[in-house]
């Protein structure tokens, strides 16, 4: 990527979160937020996070493979067990690590 | 001073995101000033950690400035609820509290809020978000100083997908939500060929789609569960 689109990136997401935290302090009155955006605004985060991991694991090469070979697959299905069992982030960092470098080395 | 002193537990949670997000950033390929600037500029947490995630994947800036925008029109939210603890404050003041109105800052400051004592709530507001902010900027610094010397065979990216899992699991509390992550990625990978990442908007869009249908619903049937009965 290009310095000129990295540095756009940054002006333009900062101008776009600076105006997300200023929308009801400044630039409207507060009590104008309707209530389906309220409620709408509870599922971006599970949907983004999802959205951005799955494809990750599904196709670390571009195309989909579903196949006991794809280790990041393999290590992330793991992770995501300790995740949901442990609740802890470094751990989920850790667990996922070791078990991709185990896959790999194995291989 | 109070707002330094109740913003300290959460940097032991920061500080490491600090770590990750630095190092992930310089292993991402993108310069150490630039993934400052992130830091510096944007400070936004998982908006930062997206954004790094689209750059190494080649997104356009456009598509990556979009992702940026929804991921965090949460911001509104927490804008729309301090609003009138501040509304009498000067513009400089609001222009203040809203660039350092992070997650962190708002969990603190909104319980300091309705603890009554609002007078100098916004010196507190200030403060608790001052903290976050240094403390965002220097475990950046050494995060991007460390992730320097991390050499590639070591998949380090591959952290960051472990990141948002770790992140993910504590946001499924219910039926919509786990409805929303699913159909989220679901179509996320359905989609994955599409040009400019331009599935993943799509994707987003669906998914929080669903869970508020899902939502709706359920909220339909036990209306109607409770006239039945």
């Amino acid at each position: 990527m290009s310095t000129l689109a990295l540095w756009a990136i940054i002006l333009g997401g900062m101008l776009v979160t600076y105006a997300t935290r200023l929308s009801f302090l400044v630039l409207v009155p507060h009590d104008r937020l309707p209530l389906p955006a309220r409620r709408a605004l509870r599922f971006v985060p599970p949907a983004v996070l999802a959205a951005i991991i799955l494809p990750e694991l599904t196709r670390p090469a571009g195309t989909l493979d579903l196949t006991i070979g794809n280790v990041r697959l393999i290590a992330g299905l793991l992770a995501a067990l300790v995740a949901w069992r442990f609740k802890n982030t470094w751990l989920t960092i850790a667990a996922g690590m070791i078990a991709l470098w185990a896959l790999s080395a194995l291989r | 001073m109070a707002g330094i002193r109740d913003q300290l537990p959460l940097l032991l949670g920061v500080v490491p995101f600090g770590l990750i997000f630095g190092a992930l950033a310089v292993g991402a390929g993108i310069p150490p000033l630039a993934a400052q600037g992130l830091s510096f500029f944007v400070f936004a947490g998982s908006a930062q950690f997206l954004a790094v995630g689209l750059i190494a994947a080649n997104a356009p800036a456009l598509v990556v400035v979009l992702t940026i925008l929804i991921v965090n029109l949460r911001h509104m939210l927490y804008s729309a609820s301090v609003a009138p603890y501040f509304s009498r404050l000067p513009l400089r003041w609001r222009g203040a509290i809203a660039w350092l109105l992070t997650d962190e800052a708002f969990a603190v400051a909104s319980v300091r809020l309705q603890q009554a004592d609002t007078a100098l709530a916004h010196w507190y507001t200030l403060g608790t978000g001052l903290t976050l902010w240094a403390a965002w900027q220097a475990s950046s610094a050494v995060g991007i100083l460390l992730g320097a010397r991390v050499p590639e065979s070591w998949s380090l990216e591959f952290a960051l997908p472990l990141t948002f899992l770790a992140l993910l699991m504590p946001t499924l509390k219910d039926q919509p939500a786990v409805a929303a992550a699913a159909v989220g990625g679901l179509v996320a990978v359905a989609l994955g060929g599409l040009p400019y990442r331009l599935g993943l908007i799509c994707a987003i869009l669906a998914g929080v789609t669903v869970g508020l249908a899902w939502e709706m619903r359920r909220a339909s049937n036990s209306d109607r569960d409770r006239e039945a009965a």
